[in-house]
């Protein structure tokens, strides 16, 4: 299989002074293949968002290198790095995060916009991932007139909107009630099913367990185990050092 | 695909609240004055023109002590111009004509009722009246002009007639027998409105009439002077200078007498309307400036509320410069709103106070409304909006997306 992302020996130091470095992330190595399911697992402050932000080239490292497919991302600028992003991964977030201006349908072909795709090629594609989601009847509801379920939804539609090679979801099912964060989850294994390469970032063990196939188990920093799913049955592949 | 991010300004644009509107009035104000001002400015003229009694190009006017005396032009100067004086400056060689007038303060009486208003003599020849009437631009609105030889008849100017305005509670018709300081006259004419107070409240009698009337022997109010050629005019009013010093034996700078010409009355009147032009621009580039200082406001506490808005456009692959074009031209657009309203506000006053100058003075000018003048004031209310936007904008595109997203 391919691989679509790596992440080879990364460090995330944040120093706010000489005497006070916080080590967010230390020699974190991953590597997503093509069609992966995986998780990021871990407890709040475990370090799992810088991984998420590191891997979704919204921050850069302090060492180590991030190839995306086969291009190093680990020193672009801030705004290549906005063109790489916008191309290639798809966000997804807890609290959803549309923009309120926007309708549901505006918000699909904003990433589009950015990629100065045709406005015919928007307004399509628009209505295709509407469909997928099965919001087709609520194209023009701003994201006030829509619930949380809902606003999830639009939000996969527009993550899926620049075709990119990574789904990266954040707590998607976090800020949803059981039922909704169900539906919200077949979403994201239907697009699993169609090949789709989705990245769980969350700290629900239960969540990871249930729908991914691989789980990267952080604290303090450090990959504390990798676990994978063997013909239906978990086991650890790597252990602490 | 700059249009996208005019389009998503807009969206935004909609969503403001008061607040951000409320700073538009400073830039509303500035172009509402600016525009008003220049649609303005034709009527203005014209008024200040009408006023004056500018008319022909080639037409001076000679008064003894100077122009600042109150009452009517010339009357009251201890050193009074003579019809003497009047044939002499007929005589140089520059002059086409040189008619002597007065013009004098009298009591009109008629309905039993009294006013007091301007008589103005009118040359008893034929040749020199119809100079004047060409001059001036007189003409009758019903009866007749004087004409040569005529007697104990006079015409009067609209607002005379009128008795909204006349205070004599009666129109003053054709045919009417009226008292001026003791003496019948009979109205032969009515004069058409001229747009000037002065004009149109005046009697006008004939020289021999009026001195009968009046007895101010050899005495001349005003000169009016006509030269040969208008290029030739400042010839004409040096020429008439030096005739004047000598008559009344006084030295260049100090002469007790005005030539006026129309350049310099001209003049006078541009000065006037330069003065409040340049009081008009100056209160428009505060309010422009306030405005200008209004929008890097609003823009700056939009950017602050709007840092998850900008991290999400990042983390969904906006770069540096699309954010930026995004905030630059939502200021733009602020800029060129409040442009818009101005522009509808200035030409609705340009509007209102051309046809109110129109009705006031009788005169038909029109609002200077140009394609251009609304163009430009667009384009650079919106260059005014989004250089004051520059700085937020810099700001929003420079935006941590995580520290964005996180809110």
């Amino acid at each position: 299989m391919k691989e679509v992302i790596r992440l080879k020996e990364v460090w995330k130091i944040y120093s706010r002074g000489e005497e006070n470095q916080v080590i967010a992330l230390k020699d974190f190595n991953l590597s997503v293949k093509e069609g992966d399911f995986i998780a990021i697992m871990g407890p709040s402050g475990s370090g799992k968002s810088t991984g998420m932000n590191l891997i979704g080239s919204l921050d850069v490292p302090t060492k180590g290198n991030i190839y995306l497919g086969k291009h190093n991302i680990s020193s672009l600028s801030e705004s290549d790095l906005a063109e790489v992003r916008g191309r290639k991964i798809g966000f997804i977030f807890q609290q959803f995060n549309l923009i309120p201006n926007l309708t549901a349908r505006e918000n699909i072909m904003l990433p589009m916009i950015f990629q100065d795709t045709e406005l015919w090629e928007r307004e399509e594609k628009a209505d295709e991932l509407l469909k997928l989601v099965e919001l087709g009847d609520r194209a023009e509801h701003y994201p006030n007139q829509l619930s949380g379920g809902q606003q999830q939804r639009v939000a996969i539609a527009r993550s899926l909107s620049n075709n990119p090679d990574v789904i990266l979801a954040d707590e998607p099912t976090g800020n949803l009630d059981t039922y909704t964060g169900e539906v919200v989850m077949k979403f994201l294994n239907n697009l699993n099913e169609q090949g789709k390469t989705i990245i769980l970032v969350t700290h629900d063990p239960d969540l990871a367990m249930k729908h991914t196939r691989k789980i990267y188990w952080i604290k303090d920093g450090e990959i504390e185990k990798i676990t994978e799913k063997v013909r239906g049955k978990w086991k650890n592949i790597r252990k602490k050092k | 695909m700059i249009e996208d991010y005019f389009n998503l300004a807009l969206k935004n644009l909609k969503k403001r609240g008061v607040r951000s509107w409320l700073t538009l009035l400073g830039i509303l104000i500035g172009v509402a004055a600016v525009v008003s001002l220049v649609s303005l400015g034709g009527g203005l003229k014209a008024a200040v023109d009408s006023q004056f009694n500018i008319g022909s190009t080639e037409v001076l006017t000679v008064q003894a002590g100077g122009m600042n005396n109150y009452g009517p032009p010339g009357s009251g100067a201890s050193n009074p111009l003579t019809k003497e004086d009047a044939g002499e400056i007929g005589k140089l060689s520059t002059v086409e004509v040189s008619i002597p007038r007065n013009i004098r303060n009298v009591k009109l009486e008629f309905n039993k009722k009294v006013s007091f208003t301007y008589a103005g003599s009118i040359p008893d020849n034929q040749r020199e009246m119809d100079y004047v009437y060409d001059f001036v631009g007189l003409e009758t609105i019903s009866g007749k002009l004087l004409e040569s030889g005529d007697r104990g008849v006079i015409v009067i100017g609209s607002n005379l007639a009128d008795m909204d305005k006349n205070g004599l509670d009666k129109n003053i018709k054709v045919g009417d027998n009226v008292a001026i300081s003791g003496k019948t006259f009979r109205v032969q004419g009515i004069t058409k409105k001229m747009g000037s107070i002065i004009m149109d409240s005046t009697v006008l009698m004939t020289e021999n009439d009026m001195e009968d009337l009046l007895d101010y022997g050899n005495e001349v109010d005003l000169i009016v002077v006509k030269a040969v050629s208008k290029d030739l005019i400042n010839q004409t009013a040096e020429d008439i200078n030096k005739l004047m010093r000598d008559r009344r034996d006084v030295k260049k700078g100090q002469e007790d007498f005005d030539v006026s010409t129309p350049q310099a009355m001209l003049e006078s009147v541009n000065q006037i309307i330069s003065g409040i032009q340049i009081f008009i621009i100056i209160i428009a580039s505060i309010s422009i400036a306030v405005g200008a200082i209004g929008i890097t406001n609003t823009m700056t506490t939009s950017v602050l509320e709007r840092r998850k808005e900008i991290g999400i456009m990042k983390a969904i692959g906006a770069r540096n410069e699309h954010i930026f074009y995004l905030f630059f031209i939502e200021a733009g657009l602020l800029g060129m709103i409040g442009g818009i309203i101005g522009v509808l506000l200035g030409t609705a006053v340009g509007y209102a106070g051309t046809s109110a100058l129109n009705t006031f003075l009788g005169v038909a000018t029109h609002p200077e409304i140009s394609f251009w003048l609304i163009l430009l004031t667009m384009t650079g209310s919106f260059l005014i909006g989004a250089v004051s936007g520059l700085i937020p904008a810099l700001n929003a595109a420079k935006e941590n997306p995580v520290e964005g997203i996180r809110g």
